[in-house]
C-alpha cells in the first residue's frame, strides 16, 4: 500500500462531490484526504483525493473515478513531479516560560503566528502533508488545543499542465424561476 | 414552441420511441399524469407496485433491447423502485426512471411525500438528475436515455419537482442534444494489445471462451461463434450469458459457476487460456479467487474499464464493445484444432451425465427438474422467453430448460432478487407481443409479486405462470441442509391455495403434482387465453446439483450422487449426503462455528449429533 494523489477534475453541479465520496464509500476505497475547489475554468471544481492503495487499486480507483458522468479527467500525480501543499492551523498551548522555545519552533518550520492570547498561540503552516504531521508531533508535548488541516492539494512542476485541458463543459441555464401559480406540495 | 414541463417529458419519451411506460401515480408526479391524456401514442401500465414498474420496464429492456420506462411520485413511490433500479444496475439493464418530486422550493423541509431520490438511488444508477426547472426536463430525459443505452447500458433516474412540471418552457428537442463532456461510454484497445491477445489464442492448447450478457447487449453471438469455430475453441456461458451462444451448438458445453455444469468448471480449472467475453468474474462464477484457472492465462474483453483486474487479474485486456473487439481480433487468430483437449472435456463430461436425473429412470414423482425440462421439450417448435424467479428453479431452469435463442432467458443475476420474475415478465411480453412468455418463479418469490397478477389481467396479456412450489425457501434450506445441519429456520412456508388465487384475479389456475400430468397441463396453458398460473407441487426436499460451496474453489464441487436421492422416498426420503463428497472448506467452517460458539473443537463435525434432532424439528415444521 501506498499514498496515491489523484486529481480529478469534475463538472461543478450540484452533489458531484457526493457522487465521488459515495463511489469511495461504496467500493471500500480508503480515503486519506479530499479536498474541492474551483479551477481557473468555469464551471470546473478540480478535486485532490489522496488514497492508500497498491498500484492495482490505484488503477481500480481511477477507472471508477472515470465511470462517474460528471468526472471530466483523472490524473495520477504519484510518479510524477509534483507539488504537495497542505495547510494546517494549530492552537497550542503555552506557558510565559515556554512561549519562547515555542515561537522558536515556528520559527524552524516557517510557520506564522497568527493569533496571540495569554494562553495560548495560533499558527498557521503551509507546506508538505509530512512536514504538517512532523510539526503537529513537535508540538504535541506543548499540549494541542485544536489542530486543523485542509487535506493535501497538488500540482504539476515545471510549465506543462498538470492534465491536458479539461474539455468544455456545458454552459449553465439562466431560466429563472417564477412561483406563480405553483404548488410546492404534494 | 412553449409546452408544460409534464407536457415536455411526454413529448421526449414520443421522441425516444417510447410506446409503453409502466408506472403508478401520485401527488408529485400529478401533473405528468395529467398530460400523459394528451399523448395517446404511448400505453401506460398500471402497474400494482412501484418495483413491479421497475422490474416491468427490466423485462421489456431485456427482451427487446430498447430503453424500458418505469414512473412513480415521490417518496414511496421512488423509494418502492429501488429494489428494481439495484437488479437492473446489476445485471446492466438499460432503463429510465421518471419520478415526481416535491416542489422545489419545498425540497429539504420534510414535505409529504419528500424523499432525497437521487440520493436514495445514486449507488443503484448508472447516473440520476435532479431536475427543478422545466428547461432542464427535456436534456435531462435525452441524456438519460443516451446513457441509459450507451456503453455499459444501466439504470437512469430522472427526479423531476412538481413545479417544473407545471412551468411552462420552450421545447426544442436539437437544443437539449445531451451534453456529456466527462462521459466515455466506448473505449479502444490499442492494436498492441490485439496483437498479444491473438498470439495468446493462437499459441493455447486448452482454450475456453467465457460468453458472458455481453454478446446478448451486443448481438455478437454469430461473431463469437465464428471465432470459436475458427480456433476450436469450447464455450461456456454464464448464467445470463444462457442464450447468447445455442444450447444445440457443439461448442457450447453449459453454464459455468455454483451451479454450473461439473465439467465445465472442471475445464475452466484445466485450461490454458480464457477468453472472457462481456462477462466480469462474479463469485458465483468464479468460487474462489485463490484457486480460480490458476493454469489459465486469461483475455479479458469488457466494455467497463472498471471491470479489468477487479476480481481476476488478466494478462490482456481489451476494453471496448465486443463487435468491434471481435471484428479487430478475428483476422489474426488461426485455424486449429484442440483434438486432445476436447477429449478430456468429453471425458469429464460422460461421467456426469450419469448423474443427470434426465438419464434416471421415472419413478412417478414429480421433481422441478423434470417440470422445467418438460416444458422445454414441449414448447421446443415455439418461439419463447422464460422469465425466472431468484433459487433453486432459476438454476434447474439454468440447467434442463435449453436456450437456442439469444434474449430468451430473462433472469436476475446479480442482485438476485425475488419477486422479479412475474412482472419482468409482463414486461418481456409488451416487448414481444408474439412470443409465448413463461414465468418459472418458486412459491416464495411468487408471493413478493403475485399482486402484478392484477396487472396481467387489467391489461388483458396472457403470461404463462409456472410455480414451482415445494413450501419452502428452497435455495435457502439447500444451504441449510448443507452448511447450518439441517436446521430450517424459517423457511418452511405456505401459501395460498394458487388455483383459488388466480382464479380470484379472474384469471386461470391450474394444478399439477404428477409427472404424467405435466404435458396436458402444459397444453392446457398454452391453449388457454390469457394469464394462467400453474401450481406445479414438487418435491419439498429437493437439491441443486452440482454445487461449488460459497468460497470453495470451482472444481470441489458437491456432485450429483450416483444413487439418486429421487428414486428413494420423496419428502421422507433418508438420505444422507456422503461426506467424502463435502469440500474440506464445510469441515473447516463448522470447525471455526464451533470454536465461535464456544464448543470444543472435535475432529469429527458436530454435525452427526445435531441432526436427529434439527430433522425432527423440520418436520415439524413440514406439518
Amino acid at each position: 500500500m501506498a499514498k496515491h494523489t489523484l486529481i480529478a477534475y469534475v463538472e461543478d453541479v450540484p452533489g458531484v462531490l457526493n457522487r465521488v465520496a459515495s463511489l469511495f464509500r461504496r467500493r471500500n476505497f480508503n480515503i486519506d484526504s479530499l479536498t474541492v475547489g474551483r479551477t481557473e475554468q468555469s464551471g470546473v471544481s478540480r478535486m485532490t483525493v489522496v488514497v492508500d492503495a497498491t498500484e492495482a487499486g490505484a488503477r481500480i480507483v481511477e477507472a471508477n473515478l472515470y465511470k462517474l458522468v460528471n468526472v471530466l479527467r483523472v490524473d495520477d500525480l504519484t510518479d510524477k513531479l509534483a507539488l504537495m501543499r497542505e495547510l494546517g492551523l494549530v492552537k497550542v498551548k503555552v506557558t510565559p516560560k515556554n512561549r519562547g522555545e515555542v515561537l522558536q519552533l515556528v520559527e524552524v518550520f516557517r510557520g506564522r503566528v497568527v493569533d496571540v492570547d495569554e494562553q495560548a498561540i495560533v499558527i498557521e503552516i503551509t507546506g508538505t502533508p509530512e512536514k504538517i504531521d512532523k510539526f503537529e508531533t513537535v508540538l504535541r508535548s506543548y499540549g494541542i488545543v485544536e489542530f486543523v488541516r485542509t487535506g493535501a492539494l497538488a500540482m504539476a512542476r515545471g510549465t506543462e499542465l498538470t492534465s491536458a485541458a479539461p474539455p468544455l463543459v456545458r454552459t449553465e441555464s439562466t431560466h429563472d424561476h417564477h412561483d406563480s401559480g405553483v404548488s410546492m406540495s404534494v | 414552441m412553449k409546452l408544460t414541463g409534464a407536457e415536455i417529458i411526454w413529448e421526449c419519451l414520443q421522441k425516444e420511441g417510447v410506446d409503453v411506460v409502466f408506472g403508478y401515480p401520485g401527488g408529485a408526479i400529478l401533473p405528468a399524469y395529467d398530460a400523459m391524456t394528451k399523448y395517446p401514442k404511448i400505453h401506460h401500465v398500471l402497474v400494482r407496485h412501484e418495483q413491479g414498474a421497475t422490474h416491468m420496464a427490466d423485462g421489456y429492456a431485456r427482451a427487446s433491447g430498447k430503453v424500458g420506462v418505469a414512473i412513480a411520485t415521490s417518496g414511496p413511490g421512488a423509494t418502492n423502485m429501488v429494489t428494481g433500479i439495484a437488479t437492473a444496475m446489476m445485471d446492466s439493464s438499460p432503463i429510465v426512471c421518471i419520478t415526481g418530486q416535491v416542489g422545489s422550493k419545498a425540497i429539504g423541509t420534510d414535505a409529504f411525500q419528500e424523499t432525497d431520490v437521487t440520493g436514495v438511488t445514486l449507488p443503484v444508477t448508472k447516473h440520476n438528475y435532479l431536475v427543478t426547472k422545466p428547461d432542464e426536463i427535456a436534456r435531462a430525459i435525452r441524456e438519460a436515455f443516451y446513457i441509459a443505452k450507451s456503453g455499459r447500458p444501466g439504470p437512469v433516474l430522472v427526479d423531476i419537482t412538481k413545479d417544473a412540471q407545471q412551468l411552462t418552457a420552450e421545447f426544442d428537442w436539437e437544443a437539449a442534444a445531451p451534453r456529456l463532456p466527462g462521459y466515455r461510454p466506448s473505449y479502444h484497445a490499442p492494436a498492441s494489445e490485439y496483437a498479444r491477445a491473438a498470439e495468446l489464442i493462437n499459441s493455447a492448447k486448452r482454450p475456453l471462451i467465457l460468453a458472458g450478457q455481453g454478446i446478448l447487449k451486443s448481438g455478437t453471438t454469430a461473431e463469437v461463434l465464428k471465432l470459436a469455430k475458427t480456433a476450436d475453441i469450447p464455450i461456456t456461458t454464464t448464467l445470463l450469458g444462457i442464450g447468447a451462444i445455442p444450447a444445440s451448438s457443439e461448442l457450447n458445453l453449459g453454464m459455468m459457476g455454483m451451479h454450473g455444469e461439473a465439467w465445465v468448471n472442471q475445464a475452466i480449472q484445466q485450461a490454458d487460456l480464457l477468453i472472457a467475453l462481456g462477462m466480469r468474474f462474479d463469485d458465483r462464477v468464479t468460487g474462489n479467487l485463490k484457486t480460480y484457472a490458476t493454469n489459465a492465462k486469461k483475455i479479458h474483453v469488457d466494455i467497463d474499464p472498471t471491470e479489468i483486474n477487479k476480481n481476476v487479474p488478466v494478462d490482456v485486456a481489451l476494453i471496448g464493445d465486443l463487435r468491434e473487439v471481435l471484428a479487430l481480433i478475428q483476422p489474426q487468430v488461426k485455424k486449429a484444432e484442440h483434438p486432445e483437449w476436447w477429449a478430456t472435456i468429453n471425458v469429464n463430461r460422460g461421467d456426469s451425465s450419469v448423474r443427470d436425473i434426465k438419464n434416471l429412470p421415472d419413478n412417478g414423482h414429480l421433481y422441478a427438474a423434470h417440470v422445467i425440462n418438460d416444458i422445454w421439450r414441449l414448447t421446443q417448435n415455439r418461439d419463447t422467453i422464460v422469465v425466472t424467479d431468484v433459487g433453486q428453479h432459476q438454476m434447474w431452469e439454468a440447467q434442463y430448460f435449453h436456450h437456442d435463442k439469444p434474449r430468451s432467458l430473462i433472469t436476475s443475476g446479480g442482485l438476485g432478487t425475488m419477486g422479479f420474475a412475474l412482472p419482468a415478465a409482463i414486461g418481456a411480453k409488451f416487448a414481444c407481443p408474439k412470443k409465448d412468455v413463461w414465468v418459472v418463479v418458486g412459491d416464495g418469490g411468487f408471493q413478493m409479486t403475485s399482486c402484478e397478477l392484477a396487472t396481467a389481467e387489467q391489461e388483458g396479456i396472457k403470461v404463462n405462470v409456472a410455480i414451482i412450489n415445494n413450501s419452502f425457501l428452497g435455495m435457502v434450506r439447500q444451504w441449510q441442509e448443507f452448511f447450518y445441519d439441517k436446521r430450517y429456520a424459517a423457511t418452511p412456508m405456505t401459501g395460498p391455495n394458487f388455483v383459488k388465487l388466480a382464479e380470484a384475479y379472474r384469471l386461470t389456475g391450474l394444478l399439477c403434482d404428477k409427472r404424467p400430468d405435466v404435458k396436458a397441463t402444459v397444453e392446457k396453458t398454452l391453449a388457454t387465453k390469457g394469464t394462467v398460473v400453474v401450481d406445479f407441487v414438487v418435491e419439498k426436499e429437493d437439491t441443486v446439483f452440482p454445487m461449488v460451496p460459497a468460497g470453495a474453489a470451482l472444481d470441489a464441487m458437491i456432485r450429483r450422487p450416483k444413487q439418486d436421492v429421487m428414486l428413494e422416498s420423496g419428502s421422507d426420503k433418508d438420505w444422507e449426503m456422503p461426506s467424502s463428497a463435502l469440500p474440506s472448506v464445510f469441515a473447516e467452517a463448522k470447525a471455526e462455528a464451533a470454536a465461535l460458539n464456544g464448543h470444543v473443537k472435535s475432529k469429527k463435525p458436530s454435525a452427526k449429533a445435531a441432526r436427529p434432532a434439527a430433522r425432527k424439528s423440520a418436520k415439524t415444521a413440514r406439518r
